[in-house]
């Protein structure tokens, strides 16, 4: 049996036939890099090659690397493999990685969505014989509302609460989520604050993407300047000292976990916004019906649930385990909030 | 803005009250809905509240085969989503295709077509489902289809919603819990009827707050003279408080529930007591005339109508142990020492007529060691430990330190392994929080399942042992998994007993993880011959 043009080991995603890694999880000499969350984006590579717009992203992560940019439906030979990036839609900068060898086509997601969210390039479904593809949302009870409908909701909630005299802090990862509540943000309610680690980030892509303006919360920021103003923080903040500066608040977290009623009210949070940077169940299943491909390879989510599904369509669907961090929402947001689990 | 109907306002109020976890937040949002609904949609609200629903009119086996037709999708993987989310209605409402229209009707045409439904064929009530399944908007159709399948849990208790009634109408709130007792049926009452009216019953049922004990919080001997005190044992059943009145009856549970109908052996009480009589005691089962175990006393609760085989298999009795009322008049704040006199010459007067009523022992001590000696004899005694009442209190009101102390038996611990794992619900839905532990076999080759448990760790321990069990599956049996033998919790139970419906041949009542052990290794564990030897006096 001959080698597959893609193979699953225990350093990531490996090409032997380039001796290229996708996304690997343990350092490695070369690292095509689909985004810039922490689960795909790792420390300790020799050398890293992504998208253009994602280089400014991963070096404000990662500092000083070794890092070359092309541009997305820009190829790139590496031992007669032709290796290209397009746009997977998730976060700003993020992409899908092509990779051909005599004639075949396999292409890996990393993350997608296909709504476009007014940040990122959107997704392009891309013509491939095996298609490795998220699942975190591979359950047909996820359903996205439209974007314009939850920023609405968003504004809406903000506006009633500066009437009540209190504070809207939105939970969001610094990196993508934040963002993208910030861009649709109705800026007349009210003030912007941040903290730190997405005032940060938010700098880093307003090179690239035009935001309202937001300021961020130091130890000099009047406590009565805040109030009625609408604050972005990552997850890890709720229940932080740091958040005392901000009271009186109420608080909402922006999630697409956030579709079930349990998950809100665990989260001790006070609102929940069904709002992610991942495919739902139809965004899914159109995908990959849109690749044409005939195997199709789900790498984190309910990937059991979600490929037995896919083979009773038809499809010749697998799962294989990575270290992408699918189904442990609640676990791991507390140790990193840039690693991106929605 | 435009009128809304019924059923759109009562979804609203779930919502809300389903979306805070304040307390005055749910009252607020009930008052204001008591003030708004229409008569008759606040009765059916009030009856949904209180659990009288109309029966179910579809079995939940048809609910998901329809719903997986209509959202078009194979049943098992409409089972696995269930599995996931945790809650059925919410399952279908998530699952079938959106639909954003809001409905004209009120609560009330919703709950009558219910009940219509259930003469209804099959094909009837699948065209029934279809219709309303994919015109209601997502939360009013979670709230249509919980209206089918049961109860909402959004932590709104009876004596909350009672609460929230009280604020609209002015009405005390002792007084419209009492109304609101008994068998009356939503489709045939009136609001007027059944709030508004006066009523002179209403004050003959009214029952005092319970006096509650703290537990002990350090020596005994730190209390005193051990002669200032009364010691009874603390039994395991239903705190209740019995009233007689003017040849009339009523038994409350501590939950301030109205449970008179459910025990229709004390009906006895009302020739045998003198009117003005309300007793403090301790509702036990008392199957051979013996004082049975809380499983016994599992299959009276809950059943409004009682057969007359259980009440011959099953009787329940009242432990006595104070009398609040006598003659009438309120005696609380005499000394427990003489409340207690009145009761034991009430006893004595009235004990030849073979009554559901006895008397909880009154024991003295000279020293606490004593008192010690006797609260190693409680499991035996089937008791939970002990009561201590200084015998100059007077009977307070809800849970005071200083006069009366709890001082339960140690449960008793052993150290299991985490073997399965399934999803939990309510908020727990979605996180593997309800676990299966094993205990070694003699040769230590294999792990039997001896006791199931879902409380005893931190939100931040569940989310560790979530992650740590998606990353350790071993099989997936639809819920459950099986997970690598590799943790090692401590695991308290309160009472232990040989039973043949148990793989393991034992039965441990309310057990609940104590700790992880996280220093401790699987071998570590104990075996069933330790968990054996706990039983006390074998048979």
């Amino acid at each position: 049996m001959k080698t597959p043009l893609l193979q699953f080991t225990k350093k990531g995603i490996y090409c032997k036939e380039a001796d290229v890694y996708l996304d690997p999880w343990r350092p490695v000499d070369k690292a095509l890099i689909t985004h810039g969350h922490a689960d795909h984006s790792r420390w300790g590579h020799k050398q890293y090659i992504t998208y253009n717009k994602n280089v400014p992203i991963i070096k404000h992560r990662l500092g000083d690397i070794n890092v070359s940019g092309v541009d997305h439906n820009e190829s790139i030979l590496v031992n007669n493999v032709k290796f290209s990036f397009h746009p997977a839609g998730h976060i700003p900068g993020s992409s899908q990685i092509r990779v051909e060898h005599k004639g075949e086509v396999w292409v890996f997601t990393g993350d997608y969505k296909t709504e476009d969210d007014g940040i990122s390039t959107p997704f392009q479904p891309i013509e491939c014989n095996t298609f490795i593809t998220e699942c975190t949302f591979g359950l047909p009870a996820f359903k996205w509302i439209p974007q314009d409908q939850v920023m609405n909701d968003i504004n809406q909630w903000w506006a009633e609460n500066k009437a009540d005299g209190q504070t809207s802090i939105v939970f969001a990862y610094s990196l993508g989520k934040a963002q993208r509540v910030l861009k649709h943000l109705d800026p007349s309610i009210g003030k912007i604050y941040t903290h730190g680690a997405i005032e940060n980030m938010t700098n880093v892509l307003r090179e690239l993407i035009d935001f309202p303006e937001t300021e961020l919360i130091t130890k000099d920021t009047k406590k009565e300047a805040i109030k009625g103003s609408l604050v972005l923080a990552p997850p890890s903040a709720h229940g932080s000292t740091w958040i005392r500066k901000v009271v009186p608040y109420v608080t909402a977290s922006a999630s697409g976990w956030m579709t079930f009623r349990g998950a809100r009210r665990r989260r001790a949070i006070d609102k929940g916004f069904v709002l992610s940077d991942h495919c739902d169940w139809n965004g899914l299943l159109e995908s990959i019906e849109a690749t044409g491909a005939e195997k199709v390879i789900c790498t984190h989510g309910y990937t059991d649930i979600f490929s037995r599904y896919l083979k009773t369509l038809g499809y010749d669907a697998r799962t294989e385990e990575t270290q992408y961090e699918g189904e442990v929402p609640e676990g791991e947001i507390a140790k990193n909030d840039l690693l991106n689990v929605d | 803005m435009k009128k809304q109907g019924g059923m759109a306002i009562f979804a609203a109020l779930i919502k809300t009250l389903d979306s805070t976890n304040k307390t005055n937040l749910k009252v607020k949002a009930l008052a204001s809905y008591f003030k708004s609904a229409t008569d008759e949609d606040k009765v059916w609200t009030i009856a949904i509240l209180s659990h009288r629903r109309p029966p179910r009119p579809i079995n939940t086996k048809l609910l998901r085969e329809w719903a997986s037709e209509l959202a078009n999708i194979p049943l098992w993987l409409f089972e696995e989503s269930y599995h996931i989310v945790g809650d059925l209605a919410e399952t279908i409402a998530l699952v079938v295709p959106n639909a954003i229209e809001e409905t004209p009707k009120s609560l009330t045409d919703f709950l009558q077509e219910m009940i219509w439904l259930k003469k209804q064929e099959e094909n009837e009530k699948k065209y029934y489902l279809f219709k309303n399944w994919s015109k209601l908007d997502y939360y009013q159709r979670f709230v249509f289809t919980k209206l089918i399948t049961g109860g909402f849990r959004i932590g709104v208790s009876q004596k909350l919603m009672t609460r929230a009634l009280s604020q609209a109408t002015g009405i005390d709130e002792d007084i419209l819990a009492f109304k609101l007792m008994g068998n009356w049926d939503p489709n045939k009452i009136s609001y007027q009827e059944l709030i508004l009216e006066e009523n002179e019953a209403d004050y003959l049922s009214k029952p005092y707050p319970f006096y509650l004990a703290y537990a002990v919080e350090s020596e005994v001997k730190d209390l005193g003279d051990v002669t200032d005190w009364y010691v009874e044992h603390k039994w395991d059943g239903i705190r209740s408080q019995v009233i007689v009145r003017k040849d009339e009856l009523f038994v409350w549970s501590r939950g301030e529930e109205l449970v008179t109908d459910k025990y229709p052996e004390f009906a006895a009480f009302i020739k045998t007591l003198p009117s003005g009589t309300v007793l403090d005691g301790e509702l036990l089962p008392y199957p051979n005339r013996q004082i049975g175990t809380f499983n016994d006393l599992q299959t009276r609760i809950g059943r409004k109508n009682v057969s007359k085989k259980l009440l011959e298999t099953t009787p329940v009795i009242l432990k006595a142990y104070d009398l609040l009322e006598w003659d009438g008049v309120d005696i609380r704040d005499r000394p427990f020492s003489e409340r207690r006199e009145k009761l034991e010459a009430l006893y004595a007067k009235v004990k030849s007529a073979d009554l559901p009523l006895h008397l909880s022992e009154k024991m003295e001590f000279n020293s606490w060691g004593e008192v010690e000696k006797e609260r190693a004899l409680s499991r035996e005694k089937r008791s939970e430990g002990l009561m201590l009442k200084r015998k100059e209190s007077p009977y307070l009101v809800g849970r005071k330190k200083g006069d009366w102390w709890k001082w339960k038996v140690d449960p008793l611990t052993i150290d299991g392994v985490l073997t399965y794992a399934m999803r939990g619900h309510g908020r727990r839905s979605n996180l593997f929080t309800d676990y299966t532990f094993g205990l070694w076999n003699q040769d230590k080759t294999e792990l039997v399942t001896f006791a199931k448990a879902y409380s005893g760790l931190t939100d931040k321990e569940f989310k560790e042992v979530d992650a740590w069990i998606k990353k350790n599956t071993l099989e997936r049996f639809g819920p459950v998994r099986s997970v690598t033998p590799h943790h090692v919790f401590e695991i308290a139970f309160e009472g232990i007993a040989l039973s043949k419906r148990h793989k393991s041949g034992i039965a441990t009542r309310f057990p609940r993880i104590l700790r992880w052990r996280k220093d401790k290794k699987i071998e570590e564990a104990n075996t069933l011959e330790d968990l054996k030897s706990l039983i006390p006096n074998k048979e």
